[in-house]
């Protein structure tokens, strides 16, 4: 397939134009769309379908709660999560990344299993790590963590170690 | 059936009356004068009543055989792993078995979760490389590679020429040693047991030129951001070229013993075989997707480092199927090493490291006679340095396919955000497609050739 094909020169434009509340910026180099929560599967269905973007390497998501400095992007209101999605294009040898604002009064996202079942294995590590809920997955379990363990472990008010130890002979406090 | 144990017990033991525990039946039988005075003797010596004596068909066999399946789909749920020995570590398969044919295979996995992730929240960008090698342990030095190319991307540094080419080759040498481990193993798993000795044999020099070399076997902590932690040492190319012959022979001998091998292609041709259909919805990379007959290896389609200037192949093959993936790894270590021999060939001098004062250390002759440099040493190894804030998704072509590291900064020593993307994690969803279907034997061939490595898909 030729790249006069395409109704748009590059990806990013064809989402910036086709769905609103989406802004094309670069990072390092990289093509990066910041994206709507509402719309996040349908872009990532449009991109498969007409973009011809054939795997999502890879879901994550961050929380920036205890950020120090976050850059602002006009057109966007930060939240707390962000959701990042990775996605490639074989035949046209171009990578695009896919960031959704998650508030933390509302974690959840449309899952993207419809359009790429490899993302079942990632949506579930973020699921269990962050807390954020991906609707409509097949089998939203958690992953690494314990079925029985409370919290989400790379959320930053999650301390490491907060489960008390007791030491073998601890006189206790004096 | 519709035998409780108890009536099997009966059954096999041959007497219904005898429904007492075993010890009270014993000291009945020690107790009764009809037996011989030899036995009465030894129960009274040992005091424990009489339990070198009991009579022969007190044996109970519990359990008896297994009801039969009468093949209205009856199914059976088993575990494999986390405790098996070719599970490739803690790795747990849920199969369902119909007689011997996996109906549904999951894998669980977590068993070696330690939180690595939030661990590199809390480490510096300088400490970070201890932490990522640790994750994939069999190729640590993509690892830090990838690590390290993000954290040069946020900070916008660009490496010396030798720099990039010392690493290359480091990291074509760990894939050397990832692929002559994963014939070791996977040989071992399909029973051909002398391909572990001579897999192991063959890895072990290369682990010993990589000590040589960055001065450990394994977690090397080598690659650091803005460059390497030391120079090449003396006598590098000879021990690099000795070992690219080694590795060379060694490949030829699995070849001789298993390629044409009809045992072992009766075990592997045919078994697990995946589309690249399958492979681009489950995002499956790597060795597992070239094996279908998709040639796409990063080092080729999007070059990283200098291997638009090396001189290699890609290889792949068409039929997805466990043989395939095995002569893959067996074919890219010979391209591999003439990768190293490129390397060892054009290797330019200069500085190995990135003279950036904010990110490199003094050298270590400085610290001695300058106090300025000793306190910078000193801040650069306790604090670290600052990163600009920004986000940055660097990748590069492991052993096992396209490992990447997401990461995210605040403009502060400690990054907001270390994700990595490891293939494993990701291959391990294939097992599924290529389990269902097949027989319960093939399920070891098939976790072997997909080569998943824990330590990187639990992180």
């Amino acid at each position: 397939m030729t790249e006069a094909a395409y109704a748009y020169t590059t990806p990013t434009d064809a989402l910036v134009a086709k769905f609103a509340g989406s802004v094309a910026i670069e990072s390092h180099g990289q093509s990066v769309v910041h994206v709507d929560k509402s719309s996040l599967a349908d872009v990532v269905e449009y991109l498969r379908v007409s973009e011809e973007f054939t795997m999502c390497l890879d879901v994550t998501a961050v929380d920036h709660l205890q950020d120090v400095e976050r850059p602002q992007i006009d057109g966007i209101k930060r939240e707390r999560f962000e959701v990042v999605v990775n996605l490639i294009s074989h035949p046209r040898n171009i990578r695009i990344r896919l960031i959704t604002q998650v508030p933390e009064s509302d974690p959840s996202v449309p899952t993207l299993t419809s359009s790429f079942s490899g993302t079942s294995f990632p949506e579930r590590e973020v699921y269990d790590m962050f807390g954020i809920t991906f609707e409509g997955h097949p089998d939203l379990t958690r992953i690494l963590m314990p079925d029985e363990w409370v919290g989400h472990p790379l959320r930053k008010d999650d301390a490491p170690a907060r489960v008390p130890v007791t030491f073998k002979g601890d006189p206790g406090p004096r | 059936m519709s035998l409780t144990e108890e009536e099997l017990t009966m059954q096999i033991t041959g007497d219904s009356s005898r429904t007492d525990s075993g010890d009270d039946v014993a000291e009945d039988v020690a107790e009764q004068s009809v037996l011989a005075p030899e036995l009465k003797r030894l129960s009274r010596q040992t005091g424990e009543g009489s339990q070198e004596l009991r009579p022969l068909q007190e044996i109970v066999i519990a359990g008896g055989p297994w009801p039969e399946l009468e093949g209205d789909g009856q199914t059976m749920i088993i575990n494999m792993g986390p405790q098996h020995p070719s599970t490739h570590g803690v790795l747990r398969m849920m199969m369902e078995l119909d007689g011997e044919t996996v109906v549904r295979a999951k894998p669980v996995i977590g068993y070696l979760h330690t939180g690595m992730e939030k661990t590199g929240e809390e480490l510096t960008y300088v400490q970070g490389a201890t932490n990522v090698t640790r994750m994939d342990y069999v190729s640590p030095l993509s690892n830090e590679l990838v690590f390290a190319t993000a954290v040069e991307q946020l900070l916008d540094v660009e490496v010396p020429e030798r720099a990039i080419w010392m690493r290359m080759m480091l990291v074509e040498l760990n894939r050397i040693s990832s692929h002559l481990l994963f014939q070791a193993t996977n040989g071992m798993d399909m029973g051909a047991v002398n391909m572990m000795l001579y897999g192991w044999r063959e890895r072990e020099e290369v682990l010993r030129v990589l000590e040589i070399i960055t001065g450990l076997r394994m977690n090397h902590n080598f690659i650091r951001p803005g460059g390497l932690a030391a120079d090449l040492p003396d006598g590098w190319q000879e021990a690099v070229l000795g070992v690219c012959k080694q590795v060379e022979a060694g490949i030829a001998d699995y070849d001789k013993l298993l390629t044409e091998n009809p045992i072992w292609q009766s075990r592997t041709v045919g078994v697990g075989v995946i589309t690249t259909e399958q492979c681009m919805a489950l995002s499956i990379t790597g060795p597992v997707l070239r094996s279908t007959g998709f040639p796409w290896d990063l080092r080729k389609t999007q070059p990283y480092l200098a291997y638009d200037q090396v001189d290699f192949d890609v290889i792949y093959t068409d039929n997805g199927d466990c043989y395939d993936r095995y002569r893959i790894r067996l074919f890219e270590v010979l391209e591999s090493v003439k990768i190293v021999r490129q390397c060892v060939a054009k290797m330019p001098g200069g500085d190995y490291r990135v003279q950036d004062k904010k990110i490199t250390p003094p050298p270590r002759a400085r610290i001695d006679e300058s106090m300025e440099a000793l306190i910078h040493h000193f801040k650069l190894f306790t604090e670290g340095f600052r990163v600009p804030p920004g986000e940055t998704y660097a990748r590069i072509e492991s052993p096992r396919g396209e490992i990447g590291c997401y990461l995210v900064s605040d403009g502060t020593g400690k990054p907001v955000r270390m994700h990595v993307r490891g293939p494993s994690f990701y291959n391990l969803q294939a097992i599924s497609p290529m389990m269902e279907g097949r027989m319960v034997a093939d399920a070891v061939a098939i976790i072997s050739t997909c080569d998943p490595i824990m330590g990187e898909v639990d992180r």
